[in-house]
């Protein structure tokens, strides 16, 4: 089943020099676990494929059901030197969102997870 | 049997540019012990030194003097502290306008600034390469001297021992300049409850309250996704107060009868803003591990936070060195409907026709559409923008040349008269070429940076 993850998490993002920083944050605590095992570092590195210019690295945090993403080369050199509307990476959080990942069925039954409705 | 003391800091500002309204809410809406005010970013530092270079009285967040008088009751009759890194690049100069605001309002006797400085390293950078201290790019590894002649602020970030400090000699306001956002919140609650140095666990806890409300009300419902419907009241927003216990433990809460909302969701937002490796949140007091913190819930717009660990403080400091690094201009149209997006299209690529033709070539340019692509890119879609009543066009350039920046500038505006039809929004006229200050991060060791503390009345 295809899963978007605007409907199981919500997240914040910021900057650190070129760096975006993605901080994704399962909607219910027992959604953390899927996102931890489907939303790996190849994957959201493919997915900001053509955005950002450099590698992508990832921390889980089981604690605060987060894990965080850091997005080298994502903002057109960083700080004052980019000439981005959003400069200070706010809205990679929801450019993360967009992300669809495909969950086997049975387990998106047993967690309860919405089905990307609109998509293909 | 005595109740467990408890200390309240209350964040007050998150950056210079903050709600103006916010202390005087703090100071009013509930019992608070301590305001924290964060002013400065990376960026700060190099305008306030910019200042300084034109008026030798200038050089710090004015907007400070403001807050303050805004707050002067709560601090000259109530004993409320202040602790704020407002000084810049010139915290004498900024104790001297609040000392004097506050004798213009007959408390002068009422108010004991500590003054903490050292952290300016602008007038020892030669010292310190000639000793061997390169100031390395943090990034790129590169040592400092090849920028050197277009250095124009220098500055450690600072912790929590001078801070403590000027509470000790009984400062009732103090003034830093480069302190950490965190030290502000952090040494109010060592001083209090007498945290040892090494006392890893509970100078983390302290470093991570401070990290929960240094950006003001973007931990209590401000700039929060978590179901921001029904966030409730956001004119009237309130914003964070850290409920501290001396065990390290605290609540994140705000003050009654405000807007806005403290949940486990809206403050785990703001735990993982601007994170990096969350096993190694670097201090100069200690190292603290965001894979430690526990929230839960402690009532309505409570959330408890415990179980932090730390990790002893490196024997560096973070040096945060700002260079002139070129100029950029940036430029925008807007267009509309019919076709919004094809006409701004148009109209870049008839701008980058013209500046090819007039030999400009530029180290970097970039186009974007807002409207279709300026935020998520191509992750928006291939059809993203193509119905919108309207597309902004916004081209910027950067180069180490002004002259050919100034000359980009005058080529936006002609593209109303003289390219695609449709096109509205540009009563701003020329764009303005703007110099860039860069910043260079770098490390120092410890034992070169001296903090002082001056008490003034």
């Amino acid at each position: 089943m295809r899963v978007r993850l605007l409907d199981v998490a919500h997240a914040r993002s910021g900057d650190k020099g070129d760096t975006a920083n993605v901080g994704l944050i399962a909607l219910k605590p027992e959604w953390y676990d899927m996102l931890a095992k489907y939303v790996t570092r190849d994957r959201v590195a493919a997915h900001f494929t053509g955005v950002i210019t450099g590698a992508v690295e990832r921390y889980e945090l089981p604690n605060l059901k987060a894990l965080n993403f850091l997005l080298h080369g994502a903002l057109d050199g960083g700080g004052t030197l980019s000439l981005k509307t959003d400069a200070q990476g706010k809205v990679f959080s929801t450019a993360l969102l967009r992300m669809v990942v495909d969950i086997p069925d049975e387990e998106a039954a047993a967690l309860g997870l919405p089905r990307a409705m609109d998509l293909a | 049997m005595t109740a467990k003391k408890i200390v309240r800091v209350a964040g007050a500002q998150g950056f210079w540019g903050d709600w103006l309204e916010a202390p005087r809410r703090q100071a009013e809406g509930g019992p608070v012990d301590y305001l924290m005010l964060d002013y400065l970013a990376e960026v700060t530092m190099s305008i306030l030194q910019k200042q300084k270079e034109r008026d030798p009285a200038a050089g710090y967040a004015k907007d400070f003097v403001g807050a303050m008088e805004s707050v002067l009751g709560g601090v000259a009759e109530r004993g409320i502290k202040v602790i704020a890194n407002a000084g810049g690049v010139n915290p004498e100069a900024c104790a001297a306008a609040v000392l004097e605001m506050a004798r213009a309002r007959g408390a002068g006797g009422k108010l004991r600034v500590g003054v903490v400085t050292g952290d300016n390293l602008l007038p020892r950078i030669d010292e310190l390469i000639t000793a061997g201290h390169e100031l390395k790019n943090m990034e790129t590894g590169e040592p400092l001297s090849i920028v050197r002649d277009r250095v124009i602020a220098a500055n450690a970030y600072i912790g929590s021992v001078p801070i403590v400090e000027a509470l000790a000699k009984g400062a009732n306001v103090v003034i830093t300049g480069r302190s950490t956002d965190t030290a502000l919140t952090m040494a109010p609650l060592r001083y209090e409850f007498g945290w040892g140095a090494t006392e890893w666990n509970k100078l983390a806890a302290g470093i991570i309250a401070g990290h929960i409300i240094e950006c003001g009300a973007q931990c209590s419902g401000g700039n929060c996704l978590y179901e921001w419907r029904s966030i409730e009241n956001l004119a009237d927003v309130g914003y964070p107060i850290v409920e501290a216990q001396a065990d390290g433990t605290f609540v994140v809460t705000k003050h009654p009868n405000t807007g806005g909302r403290v949940s486990v969701q809206t403050v785990t937002e703001q735990l993982v803003y601007e994170m990096g490796d969350p096993h190694a949140y670097i201090t100069p007091d200690v190292v603290a591990d965001f894979t430690s913190i526990h929230l839960e819930p402690d009532g309505t717009n409570r959330v408890r936070v415990f179980g932090i660990e730390g990790k002893p403080a490196t024997d560096k400091l973070k040096v945060s060195i700002a260079y002139r690094s070129g100029y950029k201009a940036i430029g925008s149209l807007v267009y509309a409907w019919p076709d919004a997006l094809e006409k701004a299209q148009l109209a870049d690529r008839v701008l980058r026709e013209r500046l090819d033709r007039l030999g400009l070539h530029f180290e970097h340019v970039l186009s974007e559409f807002v409207g279709a692509n300026a935020t998520h890119g191509p992750l928006a879609g291939a059809e993203a923008g193509r119905h919108a009543p309207e597309v902004q066009y916004r081209i910027g350039v950067r180069d180490a040349d002004r002259k050919k920046v100034e000359r980009f500038t005058r080529e936006i505006v002609p593209l109303v008269l003289n390219g695609p039809p449709s096109v509205t929004g540009f009563a701003g006229g020329r764009p303005k070429t703007e110099e860039i200050v860069a910043y260079w991060p770098a490390l120092v060791d410890k034992t070169v940076v001296e903090t002082r503390v001056t008490v003034l009345q």
